[in-house]
């Protein structure tokens, strides 16, 4: 896995490449939270992101509810692959997803 | 059906020994890349699985044993670990209709195996836990 950010003002762009797995989901969640100061639009994009498992539907399920909490703020996820999109529409979280 | 089959100790650091032992095998290798996919994600939850609550945290092993079923047309793989006994086709389903604030994570690796696979079977044979989920073979 390897993660790429770019900050604008208070937006953060995340890209998150590889596998987002049981053991790369915590120190993506890590490095992601340490960058989210003053943040109120999170933007992950994945579209070099191969596969996920639930432990990385956990990570995106707690930044999901980390920037619902912010003013104004919120969490988008763009380009996902289909491979991975399945997992998130089996699961239910397309649902509440902003997936652009 | 020949039976291809890995012992090791159930560690998390021993996932990618079983992904490799899995990908490698001639009989994963014909499968639509989709189907890999799925598979290689429910190996992941029930071997996170195994390690995390049947064993919680004691040292055991784990036995994968995978191959084709010609009779079924089916991709077979078996967890066979000593653990505290549990039956997956007993967990309850998450309520995934629930909205992101009251959900919980728990068992969703679980409710994602039920989904991506064909067949599951679960025995508890002389204090093991004996899983075997399977997966239809589709043409690519």
């Amino acid at each position: 896995m390897e993660i790429k950010e770019q900050r604008d003002g208070d937006s953060l762009t995340i890209w998150i490449s590889g596998r987002l797995d049981t053991n790369t989901a915590p120190e993506a969640e890590t490095r992601i939270n340490n960058a989210l100061e003053g943040i109120k639009h999170l933007m992950l994009d994945l579209a070099d992101l191969e596969y996920v498992s639930s432990a990385g539907l956990r990570t995106i399920l707690c930044l999901h509810k980390t920037m619902e909490k912010r003013e104004k703020g919120g969490l988008k996820i763009a380009h996902l692959k289909d491979e991975v999109k399945e997992i998130f529409e089996i699961t239910g979280f397309t649902v509440f997803l902003n997936i652009v | 059906m020949k039976e291809n089959e890995l012992t090791l100790e159930a560690s998390p650091e021993n996932l990618g020994k079983v992904l490799e032992f899995v990908e490698a095998l001639p009989e994963f290798a014909v499968l639509r890349p989709k189907d890999q996919n799925q598979l290689m994600i429910c190996i992941e939850e029930i071997f996170v699985n195994i390690v995390h609550y049947a064993y919680s945290g004691q040292t055991g092993s784990i036995t994968v044993q995978c191959g084709f079923e010609e009779e079924t047309n089916q991709f077979r793989l078996r967890f066979i670990d000593a653990g505290i006994p549990f039956n997956p086709l007993e967990a309850k389903d998450p309520d995934i209709s629930l909205p992101p604030e009251d959900r919980q994570i728990g068992g969703l690796g679980i409710f994602i195996v039920r989904k991506f696979m064909d067949r599951i079977d679960y025995q508890n044979i002389d204090g093991k836990n004996i899983l075997t989920l399977a997966k239809n073979r589709e043409e690519r």
